[in-house]
């Protein structure tokens, strides 16, 4: 039976209304969590402003991530020889566990025991940290936020942003747990630096660097990883392997396209008009091993569907998240993938639409996602369609369905519309408490409308129906 | 210009005020306008918690009911973009392809087809503008704020030729207020956070009264006011519109 | 089928057809000062733009402000008496004790601060990471407007690695405080030329 609840039906404790419920048990935290992350969509619709052409921009970054879907397969060859020939290793993977083997392999055979890793959403949706812990081998994330988060034991909650929902004293607490700075020194300043000392020894010890990729070329053959921290290039630069972890999607067709990307990637993210660092690798340093791992886990399944395609385009900028009222106020684990907030919930279903039966549900389709995205995926649309596919596919709780049936039956009928209708405002004129109480979602924390006297219908009737 | 008008049914239920409201205003500004009396529902209800497939009945009436106008006109965007996108029949391709031509919500219509530049309407109050997402970001009522282009508003337009009504300014002008149909009540601790925090931006600026192109927004937010026990109140633009018109 | 050959045959299958690559054209925006808009963007993501008519003002000002710090690495032939030309045979990890770099850059970007250089004008890739401030130096006809004036420049060069950096190294991972020098250089400074 479980796949028949999720909605309203609340049996498990990990769907997205339940662990929303926990996040706003603390009301101050959200308001915080919120302004926040409002603060950085300011900041990117100023960074856009400042662009004439933002529109036409966004406009033409689609064009060209629909014709790299629509031609994936002659970019990906494309890239691949051109990869190979500058010294490459590639690598395919059909899915996470393949991605984690291979990778996995590639470390074993240099006997490394600790690498280190700057950010990549696709080791995080394959879960490649915790496969390679059971492997022996210890990953170090590099980005600051990521590094917070893993020592906390958690996810990132955001894909730009990993702790955005972590407070600068709670840092000071993990850090002096962990790095032993002074207690109850909070002060982002020191705590960046103490992280900077605390990194660079594993900078300058391992011998073995990940990185995920923003962009692939495949005019080129050449990897584009932008950060701001300098981490992936610290990492890459003192390494004898590196090894680059994209997912199929990535490609783009020409290197001239990554001034339409890079214009747009940084400014949607954080409102900056470029990240610090923007580095393109086309071949191994003198002396270096340079793996890339193209990984697809269900992304070529993703291309033959016409409603869901779209979300490859992804650049992974987060402004989605930014924008969206209700990650706002649920924060990024209530989402419980990997990617959070609405392109998380578009992409998860397709992995997993047992699991993920809820995320399509977690949006009031305001359309603001769909707006900020700079490829123009049609996020709050492909919501709408999830929702439809998980009805269908009897993966919507009981509770809604049953409510949904009704409704639709009552509708479908005039005679038993107005009927419904009488009996509905009667009753809850002169019987609130059947509606108005506790076991009500609505009138938990809301009134309920005032039932008028007559509907519209029965007003018109006696009114103006006399032409 | 024969206007046919389509009340959406928690209107026509909870807030016959409104569907008279609107009614009076296109008939003072000229129209006949009639009632398909048959009318039940768009079908939205259904359809956004993933049932459209059960709403071909509800397709079924409404092209039946709104047939044969020169117009159909209503006070809500939601509705409106709703038989915009996803009204359909098998067996009635050309009336539906009209009948998603002819609708329209109720202050785009009154903009681009009646063409209204001055009103008798009074209204002497603070007025915050809730921009309801459906009618904003999907009919495009007004510039959205996500978007780099040139800035309007239809409803805001309307309300600047009501005598005495001063429109207050808001923190985030067009941020959704979190009713979002089912998802009031499955998702409902933050749809009613998210209902909290658009008041409290309406109530820092001291609106007596909300007021937005859907109902459906207004009964979420009435329902956060009340239970706050706040003096302001919300009001349908139609209502405004009607005012002393 | 090895991994790849049936990821590639579901691709095929399922990619849909047509659509065409368009070219890219941007209707030019409103003209700009490129050096005033360069430096004023550089200056806000944390960089200094120091304008220089000639090269004994790179060494005064860094004599300057790194008085006591001598550890300094320098690539621009033309500074070799500030620094002698450094020579990179050595393992990349033995520059972590370097104080200042100085490189010369291939050009500017004026919409985002960036400047690009390529390995060959680093002497280690991992020199401009590594150290704890970057001193770069351009000429300020090596400006271009935005992003696609600078690829249409590059072209089809070949390069191992290169890099557009747009200011020191920063982070606002804890609670958005910015914090510049999060594991790269703690500033930068850009060296303007603005004759020759």
């Amino acid at each position: 039976m479980d796949t028949e609840t999720t909605i309203l039906d609340r049996k498990t404790s990990s769907d997205h209304a339940t662990l929303a419920d926990k996040f706003n048990l603390d009301e101050p935290r959200v308001d915080w969590h919120d302004k926040t992350l409002w603060f950085i969509r300011k900041k990117r619709d100023k960074a856009a402003s400042q662009l004439q052409e933002w529109e036409q921009l966004r406009a033409v970054a689609s064009d060209i991530k629909n014709n790299v879907l629509a031609n994936l397969h002659t970019y990906l060859l494309a890239f691949e020889r051109n990869a190979q020939q500058h010294g490459i290793t590639v690598h395919w993977a059909s899915d996470a566990a393949e991605h984690n083997k291979i990778v996995h392999k590639i470390i074993e055979k240099t006997g490394i025991k600790q690498v280190v890793k700057s950010k990549s959403m696709l080791t995080e949706e394959c879960h490649l940290n915790a496969y390679l812990k059971t492997q022996g081998i210890e990953v170090i994330d590099t980005d600051l936020g990521e590094r917070i988060v893993q020592l906390a034991g958690e996810p990132p909650s955001h894909i730009v942003l990993p702790c955005i929902h972590w407070k600068k004293e709670e840092i000071g607490e993990l850090f002096s747990h962990h790095l032993g700075t002074p207690e109850g020194n909070s002060d982002p300043q020191f705590l960046t630096a103490a992280a900077r000392i605390h990194l660079r020894q594993h900078f300058m010890s391992s011998r073995l660097a990940i990185t995920g990729v923003n962009f692939a070329v495949a005019e080129t053959g050449e990897i584009v990883v932008c950060t701001n921290e300098g981490n992936a290039d610290l990492g890459v630069q003192l390494a004898d392997v590196h090894i680059a972890c994209v997912g199929i999607e990535k490609i783009i067709p020409l290197r001239k396209h990554l001034g339409v990307f890079l214009r747009l990637l940084a400014r949607s993210a954080t409102g900056q008009p470029i990240t610090t660092y923007s580095s393109h690798f086309q071949k191994p340093r003198k002396g270096q091993e340079m793996h890339i791992v193209l990984v697809d886990n269900g992304r070529s399944k993703r291309l033959g569907s016409a409603d869901f395609r779209n979300a490859l385009k992804c650049i992974r900028c987060g402004a989605c998240m930014n924008t969206c009222p209700v990650y706002r106020r649920s924060g990024g684990h209530s989402y419980h993938y990997a990617i959070a907030g609405p392109i998380g919930a578009i992409l998860a279903p397709g992995l997993d639409m047992k699991k993920h039966a809820d995320l399509p549900f977690a949006s009031t389709l305001c359309g603001s996602c769909s707006n900020v995205c700079p490829v123009k995926i049609d996020i709050h649309d492909q919501l709408y369609k999830w929702r439809q596919l998980l009805a269908q596919n009897r993966k919507v709780g009981i509770t809604k369905r049953v409510a949904a049936n009704t409704m639709a039956y009552i509708l479908s009928h005039h005679t038993l519309y107005t009927f419904a209708g009488t009996a509905g405002r009667w009753l809850m004129k002169y019987v609130p408490f059947i509606i108005s109480n506790r076991f009500n979602p609505w009138y938990k924390q809301r009134e309920m409308p005032k039932p008028p006297e007559h509907s519209f219908a029965r007003w018109y009737h006696q009114n103006r129906n006399f032409k | 210009m024969k206007v046919a008008l389509f009340v959406p049914c928690y209107i026509d239920q909870f807030y016959p005020q409104v569907a008279i409201a609107t009614l009076e205003v296109l008939e003072k500004l000229g129209a006949s306008v009639s009632y398909p009396e048959k009318q039940t529902c768009c079908g939205q209800p259904m359809a956004n918690a993933g049932f459209e497939d059960l709403t071909d009945p509800c397709n079924t009436i409404f092209i039946r009911q709104f047939s044969g106008f020169d117009y159909i006109v209503s006070p809500s965007g939601s509705c409106v973009l709703h038989i915009k996108d996803h009204l359909h029949s098998s067996a009635n391709h050309e009336e539906t392809s009209q009948i998603k031509k002819k609708v329209f919500e109720l202050t785009e219509f009154l903009t681009d087809i009646v063409g209204v530049k001055h009103l008798n309407s009074k209204f002497y109050h603070k007025v915050g503008l809730h921009q309801s997402c459906h009618g904003q970001r999907g009919l495009k009522l007004s510039q959205m704020s996500e978007l780099i282009a040139p800035d309007f508003s239809k409803p805001q337009d309307l309300l600047r030729m009501v005598e005495g009504l001063e429109l207050i300014d808001l923190d985030r002008k067009d941020e959704c207020c979190g009713f979002g149909g089912m998802f009031s009540v499955s998702e409902e601790a933050v749809s009613v956070k998210m209902g909290k925090d658009r008041v409290a931006d309406h109530l820092q600026y001291g609106a007596e009264y909300i007021t937005a192109n859907d109902m459906s927004c207004l009964m979420h937010l009435e329902g956060i006011l009340r239970r706050q026990k706040s003096p302001t109140k919300v009001i349908h633009i139609a209502e405004i519109l009607n005012a002393g018109l | 089928m090895s991994s790849r050959d049936h990821i590639l045959e579901v691709i095929r299958k399922n990619q849909p057809k047509g659509l065409p690559l368009q070219e890219i054209a941007f209707s030019d925006g409103e003209p700009f000062d490129k050096i005033s808009k360069f430096t004023t963007v550089l200056e806000s993501i944390g960089g200094t733009v120091i304008p220089i008519n000639e090269w004994g003002e790179v060494e005064a000002y860094l004599n300057q402000r790194f008085s006591t710090e001598k550890r300094w690495v320098n690539l621009v032939p033309e500074l070799r008496n500030l620094a002698p030309l450094a020579d990179f045979t050595e393992d990349p990890h033995l520059l972590e004790n370097v104080m200042v770099a100085i490189l010369p850059g291939h050009f500017g970007v004026a919409e985002n601060g960036a400047v690009w250089i390529t390995e060959e004008l680093m002497g280690d890739r991992a020199l401009p990471f590594i150290c704890e401030h970057l001193a770069l130096i351009i000429r300020a006809e090596n400006i271009f407007p935005t992003l696609h004036d600078a690829y249409t420049h590059i072209d089809k060069s070949q390069y191992g690695f290169g890099t557009y950096i747009a200011g020191p190294s920063k982070t606002a991972d804890i609670e958005q405080s910015l914090v510049l020098g999060a594991h790269g250089p703690k500033s930068l400074m850009l060296f303007l030329i603005t004759e020759t």
